[in-house]
């Protein structure tokens, strides 16, 4: 098996015994990039140069006998959306186009603190608003199981490159589902963490009160190393929250037995797939087999969720992105003569269609005589959605659904009927509204393209997520 | 231009003659933005410093940089207690950052965060004394925190007009603004102006703000409308922006109630809109129509968590607070200030400061304000300097005064030895002894120099004593003079009248 297949924690053990280097892994990883990437297109920009540099680095300071993390000298990719100090970070958009990043997000500091190697910038929607990456201003991104088809989005590039071997382990972050629906369009782990567990420092704003980063990665074990890494308090985000962070992999290989799994009518009923369904339905049977008690909950709010999800997150995101005006950085339209028309033109030519749609949604929800109707009806949409689930936890450790309501759809198939393409996050809105954490993990394959299972959990109690997708996994 | 000045005032008289007929009633109310006095600015740790090299205080946070957070800076919430708490403010326990949207170059973030529907605080008051001794209270609506915007610098000419492009200094971004919104409860221009002059004192008492208006650290708005005598409905108001000192505002209230009176006078209506104050034609004009006001779409920032201000970090507060004005008058009056000089020496806090220190060295408290007030003021003026520019402290004050009070100065010698004082910081007992100024407290020095003085001017005894008794003042000089000033003036007329009999 090529190097760059195996998981990090495969590699990690690789690396620590002396059996392979950090150059040798980057080197298999750069030349998979260069064998799969005309076809799959997930990387805006690859790193080869200061990768290898940064590879041969942490091989020296494992030579001197210094202590390293697990994921010291693997290979990561990074969604276009964090900000790299000295580098490009476009979120993959034309007013972004020439940015370089003057600073490091937090997360990419303790990635670089763990020594890890960081691979390339990839592929995503439009400031992370889309469900397809095919709202990218610079590439369509393909699905590696089927190159006909998206590989979701908005962390298609990230949940792309793991699953073509492209790298070992990818950022993402998730506002409405972006790092779990790939993952499971592409047949990988992607998690989302609870709101506040991760710093967003640094992670260029989408809907600020949903957005989160997390790991993209090949197995569960993977990503409970990479959160361990990434997780924790820091004083620049004032929504990350001081709980204590755990050892991740401890909660890995723990019994389910006695697990009360809770699955929502509402994310079973119409709109799921045949084929998805059954697959989920076979793998909550595996469950129970582990011991798992199953039951169906309702959680009736959740119906209105993708309404209030539609208000609540372009109403933050037309703020978010009025920063994007051509004065200070990224793209200036040169077709204007005065300061008004600077504003219009540059924000017309510089933001793509589903980004202006969005903007143009959250300022009108945001405006005097239509605030309280949207916004603070929204909100309180948001607060029933919340309570519904804090219901459920009362009975449930986790709740079970499907991530997406189909497999991998075309490229193309929903590109012009955003409706359709919203409802595509039916399964995933929630949990960003009620700041929960949840792991989408493969589940088989209908017509041969992959199922995602998602898992959502209680806040901050990511162990039992880990816990319970391990278990699968394994079983 | 003297055709136009003399119908304007014309106008004038008409307008003011409406208002002495009080046909309408003045309605004032202010919108005051203070710089906030911090180390750091309100979301980031760049340091406030005015007069570097523009965006040098600057960071990803306050440059609005894709991906960069705010995090409130506790020093900026101390001064915003300060602030209610001075005030009477009602502060909420929990309190809620807000965006403000609106696009314009020096607003990196394209939105300010402000607060809206729960401001810091709210129901403040604050009480002014109007020149006929009454006083007033105003109240206070509420005032919340907000960072600043950076500055648009246009090249090519003063302001925006005429320029051929413009550049964006950062520098002040993100600096903390109190924003202090009051009742539209001012019925004239002297109280408005009270109100601003009591509240600044308020503010740099508290050491909340400098609040230097020239300097931009006093920021005011205002709201005027007039409403037919004795009427409980308000009228339409105009807002009025851009005045740039306590006397533009003056003129832009009284420019606002002329104009207004003319409106209402013709049977027309005042439109509400946000007018224009021009510093050079003492006028306003429309800024924007009430239809062209900005939606500011303000919604909760989802990136800062609700403000908890405890009931123990208030009172910690508290205990730092100093002496505020009107304690500090009230404690002047008690020490026999006369209210004019207590006003004085309180409407200057680094010289009531000077004064209470120079008191508590054991100078007399009237002689201290005197000099002070007068003396030490008027060298100041001429030297263009503030007090704490000079070396000379309350101590060597202290001690100067106190030569006086023992009679081993005169006045009029201490003020040969102040100017010295102020430049060099000279110690007076030092100077006196140096130049030998003490004053001649005793006869058998002082007799024989009046002597001399009476034998060298015979023509002048003589007409003194044939009843010319202005010339007492003759002899008083000419002594004075032989003793460069130091002969005790009641010893000197003592010992005069008694010579020349």
């Amino acid at each position: 098996m090529a190097l760059s297949s195996k998981s990090a924690h495969e590699l990690s053990a690789l690396l620590s015994s002396g059996t392979i280097t950090s150059v040798e892994l980057v080197r298999e990883v750069l030349s998979a990039i260069t064998a799969q990437e005309p076809s799959i297109q997930a990387f805006l920009e690859t790193y080869a140069e200061s990768a290898l540099a940064d590879a041969a680095q942490v091989d020296l300071d494992r030579e001197s006998g210094k202590l390293l993390s697990p994921l010291a000298g693997i290979p990561i990719a990074i969604k276009d959306n964090l900000c790299c100090a000295g580098r490009k970070t476009t979120c993959a958009s034309n007013i972004l186009q020439n940015y370089v990043a003057p600073y490091d997000a937090t997360v990419i500091e303790r990635l670089k603190q763990a020594g890890m190697i960081l691979i390339g910038r990839t592929n995503m929607d439009e400031f992370a608003m889309g469900s397809s990456t095919e709202n990218s201003a610079i590439q369509i991104t393909k699905n590696p199981c089927d190159p006909t088809r998206v590989p979701g989005g908005s962390s298609g590039g990230s949940a792309a490159a793991v699953a073509a071997n492209e790298t070992i382990l990818a950022l993402g972050s998730d506002t409405g589902g972006s790092i779990r629906q790939p993952a499971a369009f592409c047949g990988v782990v992607g998690m989302k963490p609870t709101y506040g567990r991760v710093s967003r420092y640094g992670l260029v704003a989408f809907a600020s009160s949903l957005d989160q980063i997390g790991p993209l990665t090949r197995d569960v074990r993977d990503t409970a190393l990479l959160l361990n890494t990434i997780c924790g308090k820091d004083e620049k985000d004032s929504t990350s929250v001081d709980v204590p962070v755990p050892d991740f992999t401890s909660a890995l290989g723990k019994p389910v037995n006695g697990l009360k799994i809770g699955v929502p009518d509402e994310l079973m009923g119409a709109g799921i797939s045949e084929g998805v369904k059954s697959n989920i339905l076979k793998a909550l049977a595996k469950l129970e087999s582990l011991g798992a008690h199953v039951e169906t909950v309702s959680l009736p709010s959740l119906e209105h969720a993708i309404a209030a999800y539609y208000i609540i997150a372009p109403a933050e995101a037309s703020a978010n992105l009025a920063r994007y005006d051509g004065v200070k950085y990224g793209f200036r339209s040169t077709a204007a003569s005065d300061l008004r028309e600077m504003y219009f033109q540059t924000r017309s030519e510089g933001f793509g269609m589903e980004v202006k749609r969005r903007i143009l949604i959250g300022t009108y929800v945001l405006s005097a005589g239509y605030y309280d109707a949207y916004y603070l009806k929204a909100q309180k949409v948001r607060t029933l959605i919340l309570r519904d689930f804090q219901n459920a936890f009362t009975k449930y450790d986790v709740l079970i659904s499907p991530t997406t309501p189909t497999t991998a759809f075309k490229i193309g198939e929903k590109a012009n009927d955003p409706l359709q393409m919203y409802l595509s996050d039916i399964a995933t809105i929630p949990v960003n509204l009620a700041g929960l954490p949840a792991i989408s993990i493969p589940c088989g394959t209908s017509d041969g393209l992959p199922v995602g299972l998602q898992m959502i959990g209680k806040p901050f109690d990511e162990e039992t997520l880990l816990t319970a997708a391990y278990a699968y996994e394994q079983g | 231009m003297r055709k136009r000045s003399s119908r304007r005032r014309m106008r004038m008289n008409r307008v003011e003659a409406f208002i002495m007929m009080n046909t309408f009633d003045i309605v004032i109310g202010l919108e005051v933005h203070a710089q906030v006095k911090t180390n750091t600015k309100l979301f980031c740790s760049c340091a406030v410093e005015f007069g570097e090299r523009q965006n040098t205080n600057v960071c990803p946070v306050c440059t609005g940089q894709p991906g960069a957070l705010p995090v409130i800076n506790r020093a900026s919430v101390t001064q915003a207690i300060k602030a209610a708490l001075i005030t009477h403010s009602r502060i909420n326990p929990k309190n809620v950052f807000a965006r403000k949207s609106y696009f314009y170059p020096d607003l990196p973030k394209g939105y300010q965060i402000s607060q809206f529907e729960l401001p810091f605080c709210e129901k403040g008051h604050v009480d002014i004394e109007l020149k006929d001794g009454s006083t007033k209270r105003i109240g206070l609506t509420r005032i919340h925190m907000e960072d600043d915007a950076g500055k648009n610098v246009h090249q090519g000419a003063e302001g925006i007009l005429g320029s051929h492009s413009s550049l964006v200094d950062l520098n002040r971004a993100g600096t903390t603004l109190l924003e202090i919104v009051t009742e539209p409860e001012m019925t004239s221009i002297e109280e408005a102006r009270v109100f601003l002059d009591t509240l600044k004192l308020l503010l740099q008492y508290a050491d909340v703000s400098d609040a230097d208006m020239e300097k931009g650290q006093l920021r005011v708005d205002v709201n005027v409308s007039l409403k037919p005598a004795g009427s409980a409905t308000l009228g339409t108001r105009a807002e009025v922006k851009n005045m740039n000192s306590f006397r533009g505002i003056e003129k832009a209230i009284k420019y606002e109630i002329d104009r207004q009176t003319e409106i209402l006078e013709a049977g027309g209506q005042v439109a509400q809109e946000t007018r224009n104050y021009d510093d050079a034609t003492e006028t306003t004009s429309t800024l924007r129509s009430k239809e062209e006001a900005h939606d500011y779409r303000y919604f909760p920032d989802p990136d800062l968590l609700p403000l908890q201000v405890s009931e123990d970090w208030i009172a910690e507060v508290k205990t730092t607070l100093p002496e505020l004005p009107a304690d500090r008058k009230q404690r002047y009056l008690t020490d026999h200030l006369s209210p004019y000089d207590a006003q004085g020496l309180v409407n200057n806090k680094p010289m009531a400061d000077f004064f209470d220190a120079t008191v508590n060295g054991g100078a007399d408290p009237k002689m201290a304000c005197n000099w002070l007030t007068s003396d030490i003021a008027g060298i100041l003026k001429e030297k263009k300097q503030s007090l704490a520019e000079t070396p000379l402290t309350p101590a060597l004050l202290s001690k100067m005064i106190q030569l006086i009070q023992k009679g081993t100065i005169s006045t009029k010698i201490a003020k040969t030895i102040l100017l010295e004082m102020i430049e060099n910081g000279t110690d007076p007992e030092k100077a006196v002894e140096k130049s030998g100024m003490t004053q001649i407290t005793s006869a058998e020095e002082l007799a024989p120099i009046i002597a001399s003085i009476i034998a060298a001017n015979p023509k002048q005894v003589e007409q003194y004593k044939a009843g010319q008794e202005k010339l007492f003042g003759f002899f008083v000089g000419q002594t004075m003079k032989a003793t460069s000033g130091r002969a005790q003036p009641e010893l000197l007329n003592q010992l005069l009248k008694a010579t020349l009999g």
